[in-house]
């Protein structure tokens, strides 16, 4: 249910995000999606990958500083109004979202969002009982076998 | 036995008494006894011998024999660190070459180095203060030192060297560098205590889980596999907070100790098992405070420039030698119960500090402003620079997985929890910067601190 995010720290210079892609690069560890976050000073790079510990170990044996978070990927309509509905509903249940990022590519009609609550375990049962239309919290192995099919 | 009344505690967990450290506990009486006498030959030797000493000391109108009492001290001139350069290389010996059977030489940050010579009896008394700093630090025969200093002119590693052997213990003469090799030799041959620089065990204590070798850590998945329980730590100025740190990341006592080639090398003082303060082996090297700006004598208990003679080294006898080490003379008995006197743990040297709009700071107290802030690792560099005129302090900190989060947030209010702790301490606004980690440059030796940028 829940998703292992790897985040590395970054300083904001040229070339520094180039470093932590090609070490999984190496590793033979495929990217599925991603989001930089950055400062003045340094970025953070939040990565999805296919095998997490593999790509973990990997850049840390590089020297990257990382770690991971908890996340959920949340199957959301492809329509406008989608997110909206999602980001109200969380609303309404007092869930928290620290931040969030997309999947680029579509799953037929609907749209993958990668979202950090701020409690993921209280975000899967809040979205499970109260079942929104079209919203559902993805299974790891659904979304990696998804990406394989597209 | 005695219930000691010390804050530690550990007193009574002090190992069995080594007849070698006999010296730290005469009765006070008795050593300033031993002190004067001492002074007065080592006073009378210098002037008989070296040029300098007899030049100032007419200039100023004394004589040795002026030496009644060891209050009259504060009547011979001070010697300073330029002197030593002045006279580069031979000019401060008081004995023939004939009689000096060892040279050191320490590196100036800028030009010639200064050289430091000694008799026989010298690198006997040299190897009497090693074995006692040893015995403080709680070792004896059977332990097994690994000697990290660096062996060659540099003071340290012959100096620990020689102490170690004279003690009974087994010495690894490894000297500094080749991390990995240190980290192997630690666990394959048992080591119990390692001689190296504060910032260099934590280089090592960094890199031995990649190595497979665990330290003695409370709460760790891994179990310990290395014998270490002290390690001798000195040649560069360190933080209580920085020994906190080393202990409860490796389960060993880290002992501060003290030297400086002009004296001696290692073993003017050291710390004992009350690890409160360092006992100056003082029947060998007199100690004194002076205030650095007027060199007016301060009584014990006031923080000024330690000032030290040297009472019982021949070939190259220092009388008043400046250090620049900022400390005190503390004036209560120590709950070991060395009558030797202690000084407070040197935190900075007054040649380490640097001026920033107006503002002294020393890179300790920027450490400590770090290792408030919980989480913060010690591996840091203070970068000073000049923009239109002013100048500008940047702290760069690596950052570590123990302090890296995954939100922005977090890691910001990391950055301004750390700015403001510092400009708390050094009370000006220094900038911030989070680094990759192994970013900053390691040292083998001293750790580089400061870089300064400004075109002074």
């Amino acid at each position: 249910m829940k998703l292992t995010q790897l985040s590395l720290f970054l300083e904001n210079k040229p070339g520094h995000v180039k470093i932590p892609c090609q070490v999984l690069a190496e590793a033979g560890v495929n990217i599925c999606t991603l989001s930089l976050a950055d400062t003045a000073q340094f970025g953070i790079l939040h990565l999805i990958v296919e095998d997490w510990e593999k790509g973990y170990a990997a850049l840390k044996n590089a020297g990257c500083v990382v770690n991971t978070t908890d996340v959920l990927a949340l199957v959301v309509p492809d329509r406008p109004g989608g997110l909206a509905d999602l980001l109200d509903h969380c609303d309404t249940c007092g869930l928290n979202i620290e931040y969030m990022y997309a999947f680029t590519r579509r799953r037929k009609q609907d749209a993958i969002m990668i979202i950090c609550f701020e409690d993921p375990d209280k975000a899967i049962e809040v979205l499970k009982d109260r079942k929104m239309d079209g919203v559902d919290v993805m299974r790891c192995t659904d979304l990696f076998g998804d990406l394989e099919g597209l | 036995m005695t219930q000691s009344s010390g804050t530690t505690g550990s007193v009574l967990s002090v190992g069995t008494f080594q007849a070698i450290s006999a010296p730290d506990y005469i009765p006070k009486k008795q050593l300033q006894e031993l002190q004067l006498s001492r002074l007065q030959q080592i006073v009378t030797h210098a002037y008989q011998n070296v040029a300098l000493y007899r030049e100032r000391m007419d200039a100023k109108g004394i004589t040795p024999v002026d030496i009644q009492s060891l209050d009259d001290i504060v009547h011979l001139p001070f010697t300073l660190k330029s002197d030593l350069r002045d006279t580069y290389p031979y000019g401060l010996f008081a004995v023939p070459l004939e009689e000096v059977v060892r040279v050191h030489a320490s590196s100036g940050t800028t030009g010639k180095p200064i050289v430091v010579a000694y008799t026989q009896a010298d690198l006997e008394v040299w190897s009497n203060v090693m074995v006692r700093t040893f015995a403080a630090c709680g070792l004896n025969r059977g332990d097994i030192i690994q000697n990290a200093y660096g062996y060659g002119l540099f003071t340290g590693g012959l100096g620990a060297h020689y102490g170690a052997e004279a003690l009974g213990a087994t010495v690894i003469p490894i000297s500094g560098g080749n991390t990995d090799r240190q980290i192997m030799v630690m666990k394959d041959f048992g080591v119990t205590a390692i001689c190296s620089t504060p910032s260099y065990f934590l280089h090592i204590l960094e890199h031995a889980p990649e190595l497979g070798v665990h330290f003695n850590v409370p709460g760790s998945n891994q179990d310990c596999n290395v014998r270490l329980k002290a390690g001798i730590f000195g040649a560069e100025p360190w933080t209580e907070a920085m020994r906190k740190h080393i202990e409860e990341a490796s389960g060993i006592k880290a002992y501060d100790i003290y030297g400086l080639s002009e004296i001696i090398g290692p073993g003017v003082g050291s710390e004992c098992s009350a690890q409160a303060g360092l006992h100056m082996f003082e029947d060998h090297f007199y100690p004194e405070i002076i205030d650095p700006e007027t060199g007016a004598s301060l009584p014990d208990g006031e923080e000024g420039e330690l000032v030290l003679t040297t009472l019982n080294k021949w070939a190259m006898p220092m009388l008043r030698y400046r250090t620049r080490d900022i400390t005190e003379i503390l004036p209560e008995p120590c709950s070991c119960g060395r009558t030797i006197r202690r000084i407070r743990r040197i935190g900075r040297r007054s040649d380490d500090m640097f001026i920033v709009r107006g503002v002294n700071v020393f890179p300790s107290q920027i450490e400590s402003a770090l290792l408030a802030v919980e989480g913060a690792m010690p591996h840091y560099q203070i970068r000073l620079t000049r923009q239109e005129g002013l100048d500008q302090i940047t702290v760069e900190v690596e950052v570590t997985p123990e302090i890296f989060s995954d939100k922005v947030g977090a890691m910001e209010r990391l950055q301004q929890k750390l700015s403001h702790s510092m400009e708390n301490i050094i009370g000006i606004r220094a900038a911030l910067r989070l680094v990759e980690p192994n970013t900053i440059e390691r040292s083998m030796g001293k750790a580089k601190r400061v870089i300064d940028e400004r075109a002074l």
